[in-house]
């Protein structure tokens, strides 16, 4: 059962997107890989509309306390397993902003986090090589 | 009977986490409740901790759409704290800038819009069109969002006169395709059908709540900062301010679509009329004293405001956006419409919760601060700062 999930999530990974504390840019980056230019549903990735039809996550921004409830409540009703993806360097670490009294992140010491792609925003070439090192990762 | 509908905070269509609680009577909204907060990452904060020229890197992660917005507010702020004046190559590469940055972001509207309408052909032929210009972007500055093209007294990097034809070749193409948007969107009777006479803002409404930008101008209020207090190169070019009465989501998206074409005309006449020499002005040091920038952003005006104590670091520094006012307006817009409308209407005003958002201190389920005592806790800060200056 265990290696038929894999295979699915291998094969065509479903990702939900979730935006944390993020300045908006990493999203439009991610929506842009799905427009012709890069159009990764080619690979069979598809954006999905809810945590519980997702593979994997791909996390933006940092995390602040507002967010933070509700990203660990995204995450625990993913399915598992599934892979969660640090777009740019705010999940990194801070980033800028690590002198800030509403920042808490970073995300791994909440959720575990498997590849993150660093970039101010990453471009979309890297956010699709970081998707596919993670898949590797699997296999 | 009332139900409340509620939309976010993690919704498939926002890509930014905000909750909106609709409140219906069957399929009609009757009231809207905006809670946001969610992206709250505290640059008032962390700016004073930063030197002046660090800062146009922290605000320009503001908002990733309008990354050349902030940094923009903030050096003319800063360059008027100091009256610093721009040298003028400096001042027409950052109209360029600008205005390319207006296209990019009103290109990213009109697709999103098509998305929320569930037509993502619009969202996927506009967006197609949009990674040309992303691609200048990283001819000149080298990345394709945030810019950091905005430094205090010019510019941070040259346009080299080799790439102008590039520039040109893409805006040739931009125009070309803004006109076939043009037509495609505002011909298609589905989407007419979807856009027209929904979310109407009426002008007294749009004055009332001081929304900017294209929410204002669809609403057949001409307010824009490019031409009541012109800064750079803006008075030295020949364009028009766009205005539509209707203040329905249609006019706004034809705002939208038809300042890209302005645009293009300010940047096809900067590019043509570009001066030589430096490109920036040296700035030793920020005298004392207080600063305000304003620059329209493709959202509306963008407003900063700097205090300087002589330091090599801003004393305080105020950031509005004008998602701030717009958002607000919602209420009036999304209420008599139906559920399918509301997505669409709560967009329309092309929102930009990063740029916008605000906190509020909770302590044991009670607010922390009032508004009253905010005010005293502000009041008694300009205090300090007013001793610090008399000693």
């Amino acid at each position: 059962m265990a290696n038929a999930k894999l295979w699915g999530l291998t094969k065509s990974p479903w990702v939900f997107h979730v935006a944390a504390a993020s300045c908006n840019n990493c999203d439009i980056e991610i929506l842009d890989v799905l427009t012709p230019r890069w159009d990764v549903e080619r690979f069979g990735i598809v954006l999905v509309g809810s945590p519980r039809h997702a593979d994997a996550l791909l996390v933006t921004g940092v995390l602040n306390r507002k967010s933070l409830p509700r990203v660990i409540q995204v995450y625990e009703q993913t399915p598992k397993p599934c892979l969660v993806i640090g777009v740019g360097t705010c999940t990194c670490h801070n980033h800028i902003f690590e002198p800030s009294y509403n920042v808490v992140g970073p995300y791994d010491k909440y959720i575990p986090v498997d590849v993150y792609i660093p970039g101010c925003p990453p471009k979309p070439e890297a956010i699709i090589l970081g998707v596919v090192k993670a898949l590797q990762r699997l296999q | 009977m009332r139900r409340v509908v509620p939309i976010g905070p993690y919704h498939p269509l926002q890509e930014e986490p905000e909750f909106f609680k609709l409140i219906v009577e069957g399929e009609k909204v009757v009231d809207l409740e905006i809670n946001l907060g969610y992206n709250h990452r505290g640059h008032e904060f962390i700016s004073p901790t930063l030197t002046w020229d660090q800062v146009p890197f922290l605000v320009e992660r503001i908002c990733g759409i309008c990354s050349d917005s902030h940094p923009y507010a903030y050096v003319l702020a800063a360059e008027d704290c100091a009256h610093t004046s721009v040298p003028p190559r400096g001042q027409y590469i950052r109209t360029i800038i600008g205005e390319l940055e207006r296209i990019h972001s009103h290109y990213l509207w009109v697709g999103l819009a098509g998305h929320f309408i569930g037509y993502n052909t619009v969202w996927m032929w506009v967006w197609r069109y949009r990674e040309p210009l992303l691609d200048i972007f990283e001819l000149i500055m080298g990345n394709r969002n945030h810019y950091a093209i905005n430094k205090i007294g010019g510019a941070r990097r040259d346009i080299l006169p080799e790439d102008y034809p590039r520039i040109e070749k893409y805006l040739d193409l931009v125009e070309e395709k803004t006109k076939m948007f043009t037509h495609a969107v505002l011909d298609d009777p589905v989407i007419r059908a979807r856009l027209e006479g929904v979310g109407i803002l009426p002008r007294e409404d749009a004055v009332a709540y001081g929304v900017l930008g294209p929410t204002a101008r669809g609403s057949g209020y001409a307010i824009d900062v490019r031409k009541d207090d012109p800064y750079d190169a803006y008075d030295k070019v020949d364009w028009d301010i766009v205005v539509f009465d209707e203040g329905d989501v249609l006019a706004k998206a034809k705002v939208r679509l038809l300042e890209c074409f302005e645009s293009i005309k300010i940047v096809r006449e900067c590019l043509k009329n570009m001066p030589d020499g430096p490109i920036e002005a040296k700035v030793d040091e920020i005298p004392p004293g207080e600063g305000i920038g304003r620059h329209e952003a493709p959202r509306g005006e963008v407003f900063h405001y700097v205090r300087s104590d002589g330091s090599n670091m801003p004393v305080r520094h105020k950031v509005r956006a004008p998602s701030f006012m717009n958002i607000a307006s919602n209420v009036v817009a999304v209420k008599g419409y139906s559920i399918a409308d509301a997505a669409l209407v709560l967009a329309a005003v092309d929102p930009c919760y990063c740029c916008t958002e605000r906190t509020v201190v909770f302590e044991d389920g009670k607010q922390k601060y009032s508004g009253q005592d905010l005010l005293k806790l502000s009041q008694a800060k300009t205090e300090k700062i007013r001793r610090r200056y008399r000693k």
